[in-house]
């Protein structure tokens, strides 16, 4: 026997009590770690964004396009070293269901800005180059349908409509295979020639999504953006320019406010949490009382006591929680093929785990504070109800 | 000559307040008891045996006077040391038993043994010899509400004598238990005082019990009215 044997006995006295805490921490913890991770998936983009990278795009909303004259005019701004664009082609493979990250770019100058994310060899380059009706596939999309290079694959679109057949559908041969420069580097998309979709498609014709740039150094990002975003001050279609970072982090909210909605549904959980685990408590050692008081008489010290009694409150925590962040990381593994297009990436990272400890660790304490007090000040004449 | 008293009261006083209003149990009491004596505390409700207990096991202190014990002195002892003292020095027996309802007879009387640097097994072993000595040996895994209420009054004095404390309290030890239980009990406290040579303070309400001391002190409103040698009962 240790005190690790008393602090066990004395948390499974009652043990539907026991149980029934263990399972609502359970639960709170399983919605923070898939809630959490959707948030961590759908903010990964601010992570891989290139620091001298800007985005220009419509100032209305990014989902407004832009005029694809304005691509030349950035190139001429000065403090840009490159400039390409890029736009939604909202597709999806065979099934709406099989949702895709697919972009119509320029081919060149976009491989050149993505050089250090997206890489491709010299010959799948080539090949993407020479044939307009090409596609590029990233590692992760391949492995997912078990494409290879030199598939024909149609892609349809949900926004637009191919007027060279009627349909929706667009017929592309893939040259070659995206695979990621870095570690966080996401591959999960398609690319293809912009003038493929802009030559065929009925309506917006010499439109694009936004503009996507590299400034010479991040320190001039602001005059840059600044300098692009006068040129077209009270034009027909005004512009914002931000950084790829701040991009990204608007395209996640289209999603909703993913961060508030963790806060919020997480901060409701664990101060319901809180109130029941910590009232519990407290009335676990209220009833107590005589047996503490005999554990003072017997010689434990009262900071012994103390360590007891959070002991519990943090065991507790834990017993609930690890459980809860496992079954979540259970949860995000079958998620992730089903989400693959809208959450790239999702799982339960290290980070998510780890603030998921921290706050078992908060939940312990807090709720083992007041009663832990309570005993390390219980007089043992009161409590042995002699005075 | 006489030994040294084991524990002196000297010119100890007690005293609290209670919804405004001044209480005095003791004003100056003074008593001894020597090392291996058996004494009864008697006395009518409100007498201060209760407290007079608590202050002899260095549960709650005086607002006055000296307690020593064994040659040093008590009753100023900062509470952490206080524990201690207790751990090493004094076993309590209480009326309603007080074990630990979550833990079996052997668990319950290793409790005390936490507060030695004792390894496990001899924890367990120490434990064990204890249970024998009050005839519990069959009962380790026993929890308390699976025992007669004379069983657990015997896993509390093992819990008492495990740690091989020089003096036992006992706070109405049969109160709780039939005649012929509880003087199964005070049989074993009789013998822990004559052959493992225990001190032990005893308040009783029951006559019966206190003539298996070796001398009863009658107290009444805080002071020693009696002191009897009895002429103690032969187990």
């Amino acid at each position: 026997m240790n005190d690790f044997t008393l602090v066990r006995a004395n948390l499974f006295r009652r043990k539907l009590r026991a149980m029934l805490m263990i399972v609502a921490i359970f639960i709170a913890f399983l919605i923070f770690g898939v809630l959490a991770s959707f948030e961590r998936a759908f903010s990964s983009g601010e992570t891989t964004a290139a620091a001298n990278r800007l985005v220009v795009n419509n100032k209305i909303n990014f989902t407004q396009p832009l005029p694809l004259a304005y691509l030349g005019r950035v190139r001429g701004v000065e403090g840009v070293r490159l400039a390409s664009h890029f736009s939604w082609f909202g597709g999806y493979y065979q099934e709406p269901r099989n949702f895709l990250i697919a972009f119509a770019v320029e081919p060149d100058s976009y491989l050149d800005i993505y050089r250090d994310d997206l890489r491709v060899t010299a010959e799948e380059r080539a090949r993407f180059l020479a044939d307009q009706g090409s596609l590029l596939v990233g590692d992760v999309v391949a492995a997912k349908y078990g494409w290879k290079i030199g598939d024909r694959i149609p892609l349809s679109s949900n926004i637009w409509t191919n007027s060279s057949t009627g349909g929706r559908r667009w017929d592309f041969t893939i040259a070659g295979i995206l695979r990621p420069g870095k570690p966080q580097s996401d591959t999960n998309l398609v690319v293809f020639h912009y003038d493929y979709l802009n030559e065929t498609r009925g309506v917006a014709r010499d439109s694009i999504g936004v503009v996507v740039l590299e400034t010479v150094d991040a320190a001039v990002n602001e005059t840059v953006a600044a300098r692009i975003d006068s040129l077209f001050a009270n034009s027909f279609a005004e512009t914002e320019t931000v950084t790829e970072a701040a991009f990204n982090k608007q395209f996640a909210a289209q999603f909703g406010n993913i961060a508030l909605i963790v806060g919020l549904v997480v901060g409701a959980a664990f101060v319901t949490i809180l109130m029941i685990v910590g009232n519990t408590m407290v009335m676990a050692i209220r009833e107590r009382t005589r047996e503490v008081a005999v554990l003072k008489t017997l010689g434990f010290p009262s900071p012994r006591i103390f360590r007891l009694v959070l002991g519990e409150s943090l065991l507790l925590a834990f017993l609930g929680g690890i459980p809860g962040l496992l079954a979540a990381a259970a949860a995000l593994a079958a998620l992730r093929p089903l989400l693959a297009g809208f959450a790239p990436g999702l799982a339960l990272a290290p980070p998510v785990a780890l603030t998921g400890v921290g706050l078992m660790l908060l939940l312990g304490l807090a709720t083992g504070a007041l009663p832990a007090l309570n005993a390390l000040r219980l007089n043992i004449v009161t409590g042995l109800g002699r005075d | 000559m006489t030994a040294p008293d084991l524990i002196r009261l000297s010119g100890v006083a007690k005293r609290f307040t209670k919804a405004g209003q001044g209480i005095t149990i003791f004003d100056h009491l003074d008593m001894g008891i020597g090392r291996g004596d058996f004494v009864a505390i008697m006395g009518p409700s409100g007498s201060g045996k209760t407290t007079l207990l608590n202050l002899l096991g260095g549960i709650d202190q005086p607002t006055g006077g000296e307690i020593w014990f064994d040659g040093a002195r008590i009753d100023r002892l900062p509470e952490g040391r206080l524990a201690d003292w207790r751990a090493n020095n004094v076993g309590f027996i209480f009326q309603f038993y007080n074990l630990m309802p979550t833990l079996t007879a052997l668990r319950n009387v290793e409790l005390p043994l936490l507060l030695t640097p004792l390894g496990r097994a001899e924890r367990r072993q120490r434990a064990e010899i204890a249970l024998r000595i009050v005839g519990l040996s069959d009962r380790l895994g026993h929890y308390p509400r699976e025992m007669s209420g004379g069983q657990q009054q015997r896993v509390a004095i093992a819990r008492a004598i495990v740690s091989d404390p020089k003096m036992l309290l006992c706070d109405e030890p049969t109160g709780d238990l039939d005649r012929g239980t509880a003087d199964e009990i005070l049989r074993m406290l009789q013998l822990l005082n004559r052959e493992m040579g225990k001190t032990i303070v005893m308040v009783t309400h029951d006559p019966e019990a206190a003539r298996y001391a070796g001398r009863i002190l009658h107290l009444d409103k805080g002071r020693f009215v009696e002191n009897e040698l009895a002429g103690a009962r032969v187990s």
